[in-house]
């Protein structure tokens, strides 16, 4: 191991080797192009989906429906979690990352995958949706598409355990390794069984598209495909959870609450979050009552505890940090005096409460065994999902992304002025987007259809006035959300390939590395800061989780009583 | 030590939980406890449930039960393809099948009564979406899933087809009428 393989950050005091420092450019780089797709196809979907304009002719739109779903949902989600996977332990631990080429290896699978499976969509002979459920045939290239970049990410989950092995033979850190890193290793290790569905299930397909196989059950491949489509996402938030720790230690230089509670939190991810796979089953003939109950309910719930725990302990890390400063008066001076002008914070912020809130509530209750009678495959579904993927993991890569432009590409952030408005103009229109969404979908439209007004068909049908209205909104939000990803887009490809370099001073884009050098938060021995209200370190924080719950109990209620006016069955 | 570094305590996990957390976890705890109890709870008190009734099929067999219920049953027939709407007995077995592009047949109710409602695909996945009363169910080829329903809303009720099935999907509806009862 030379020295000269390594170089220090100056800005952040981050040491970053190399041969990962070219790895991760390149995996985000990628992710970035695969966002600019997956965005223009959105904004052609969405323009679609808006009855006024109703823009593409049908057989366009299920080809970019597509083309958007899996560019987004596993192509930008998948590829910039590498890059946060080598991020968390090369640069994090302060070590060599374990075998570059064979990652860079992995990096070429993954992109001939994307280009495979795209020009199998492109070329119009693969319009089956992500899911691509069987008996639908695809060309048989969007699978090995599919196939070559799963095993391309799989090396790179390899890499980063590799990694690990790597710093902690080399003591290249003591004791444990830091929370953020522990939960990319939560996300690499659902990634592998992910991954291992997903081979399971396309091999065959793939095979089965060729012709060398005859049959695959229906009922079957939706079980396993699911153990890939819903357990990709849950790579996502054990990804973007590990990202907000980080951005709280970054930008509030806040340290966890208590490292069990949090860790303990994503083991309970790692042992029951991919039971969720079966909220997509809970209408599906042939599985059992007492099967569905148990799966969708992540065993007993301790999967959404996961979750509710850390939606405290993010925000209570980060008031505790705040008081500590001497921010104390009242319960929310910590959260008024926060930096909402630096968008690594507010991007964090605004992915935090839209995930929590939305994108959180609405699937506990969607994957509720009898209510999902009553949302199964509505356009709420895709309502509940953009909350949790694109406002959950999408904005909080992007707040990530301004932190590491100037930290990993040593380069100014382009556009100060557009990147401070970016997430608001982002999270707020994904807001509305996705509550016009499950509105539209509690009213029974579908998600997947051209045409909610039925013009073609034989046998018309009519949706109320208030459906078509929600769906107008969800058109103009949606175009506000691309918007905000466009400027994000821009900011980040000026900032990279033809922005200033660090060295030069700035007067903004290194506002939160600035802060990352403040010094660091002192908090009592032994303690989680005193600072508190009732005996609680963050009692501002335990309000806002009291409203939190009141919100979600209510919601829920509110759909039982909706599910107890449908036809009685049994 | 900040949540990017190692913990500062080697020993990390014997440092107690502070109160917010610890009063937090119990009420999260407390919450996703009753909502898991809550639905074995409707299987016994509610009246909205999903039967697991289902058996393995194929087209062929599938297809002859509906024409024989379609050959006994039919009271009418609409639009330019000559849809049969079939009016089957109460308490019977109805069966209801989906296709490329189309729900067959058209089927009529009588509200307050049960009728044990199979539904089964002829080629690819569908969606079972009943509007408005909105009930929504998955389709799979070679199986027949049962369920016993009982109209309580008279009405017609349109059959949508909600899991994407290619090019005509948009087109694809079906009817349920509900006559009001004791006619």
């Amino acid at each position: 191991m030379s020295d000269n393989q390594f170089r220090i950050c100056p800005e952040s005091g981050l040491q970053f080797h190399k041969p990962a420092e070219m790895l991760m450019r390149a995996h985000a780089v990628v992710a970035v192009v695969i966002l600019l797709i997956g965005g223009i196809a959105a904004l052609l979907v969405t323009l679609t989906r808006w009855p006024a304009i109703h823009l593409l002719p049908a057989d366009r739109f299920y080809q970019l429906l597509t083309m958007h779903g899996t560019n987004m949902l596993i192509f930008w989600m998948i590829s910039f979690e590498i890059a946060v996977l080598y991020f968390c332990s090369s640069t994090l631990l302060r070590c060599r990352l374990a075998t570059p080429r064979i990652a860079w290896l992995g990096f070429a699978l993954m992109l001939i995958g994307i280009i495979v499976n795209n020009a199998a969509v492109a070329s119009g002979t693969a319009s089956v949706m992500m899911t691509s459920y069987v008996p639908m045939p695809a060309n048989p290239n969007f699978y090995l598409g599919l196939i070559l970049f799963a095993v391309g990410a799989l090396i790179g989950c390899f890499v980063f355990l590799a990694t690990l092995v790597v710093a902690k033979d080399e003591k290249t850190y003591e004791g444990s390794i830091p929370l953020v890193t522990f939960g990319a290793l939560t996300a690499c290790i659902i990634a592998v069984f992910t991954i291992a569905s997903g081979a399971i299930v396309l091999i065959p397909t793939w095979l089965w598209s060729l012709g060398y196989i005859n049959h695959i059950d229906a009922a079957m491949y939706r079980i396993v495909w699911w153990a890939l489509g819903h357990s990709s996402q849950q790579i996502n938030v054990a990804a973007h959870v590990a990202v907000w720790y980080a951005i709280a230690a970054i930008v509030f230089g806040a340290r966890p609450l208590s490292e069990k509670v949090s860790r303990v939190a994503f083991f309970l991810y790692i042992a029951f979050l991919q039971l969720a796979s079966a909220h997509h089953l809970l209408v599906d003939p042939g599985l059992s009552a007492e099967w569905k109950i148990f799966n969708t309910s992540y065993a007993m719930y301790l999967a959404v505890l996961a979750s509710m725990v850390h939606g405290l302990t993010v925000p209570g890390s980060i008031e505790v940090a705040q008081r500590a400063k001497g921010l104390t008066n009242g319960l929310f001076e910590w959260l008024r005096k926060a930096p909402w002008g630096n968008p690594i914070f507010s991007g964090m912020f605004i992915s935090l409460i839209g995930f929590g809130f939305i994108g959180g509530i609405s699937g506990v209750v969607m994957g509720t065994e009898q209510i999902n009678i009553i949302i199964h495959n509505t356009i709420y579904v895709p309502g509940h999902f953009h909350a949790t993927v694109v406002i959950g993991s999408t904005l909080a890569f992007m707040s990530l992304t301004y932190f590491l432009i100037p930290t990993l590409f040593r380069k100014q952030v382009a556009f100060p002025g557009l990147a401070k408005w970016q997430p608001y103009l982002f999270g707020i229109g994904m807001s509305s987007f996705t509550l016009a969404m499950m509105g539209a979908g509690t009213l029974g439209v579908e998600r997947r259809h051209w045409d909610m007004a039925f013009t073609n068909s034989a046998l018309g049908f009519e949706y109320p006035a208030s459906a078509f209205t929600l769906m107008g909104i969800m058109g103009i939000s949606g175009v506000v959300a691309i918007l905000g990803g466009a400027i994000f887009i821009l900011v980040t490809v000026v900032s990279v390939f033809f922005g200033k370099s660090v060295e030069s001073e700035s007067s903004y884009g290194i506002s939160a590395t600035r802060l990352m050098r403040a010094d660091p938060v002192v908090v009592p021995e032994g303690g989680h800061g005193a600072a508190g209200k009732w005996g609680f370190a963050a009692p501002g924080t335990f309000v806002l989780a009291l409203f939190f719950l009141a919100i979600f109990v209510l919601y829920y209620a509110v759909n039982w009583k909706y599910l107890a006016s449908v036809w009685p069955m049994s | 030590m900040s949540a990017i570094q190692p913990p500062a305590e080697l020993v990390w996990w014997k440092q107690p939980l502070d109160k917010v957390e610890g009063t937090w976890i119990g009420i999260a705890l407390v919450w996703s406890l009753f909502m898991f109890f809550m639905m074995p709870f409707w299987h016994i008190y509610g009246k909205q449930n999903l039967s697991s009734e289902a058996y393995k099929t194929t087209p062929q067999a599938y297809m002859a039960k509906t024409q024989a219920m379609v050959d006994q049953y039919t009271v009418r027939t609409e639009t330019a393809a000559q849809l049969p709407v079939v009016r089957p007995p109460p308490g019977s077995d109805v069966y209801l099948l989906g296709r490329l592009w189309q729900w067959y047949p058209l089927l009529e109710f009588e509200k307050g009564q049960t009728y044990r409602l199979h539904i089964s695909s002829m080629d690819w996945q569908h969606g079972f979406s009943l509007q408005p009363v909105n009930i929504n169910t998955q389709i799979l080829p070679g199986y027949e899933m049962v369920m016993t329903i009982t109209p309580d809303t008279s009405g017609e009720q349109t059959i949508i087809c909600n899991e994407f099935c290619g090019i005509g999907h948009h087109t694809m509806l079906g009817k349920i009428y509900v006559t009001e009862g004791g006619q």
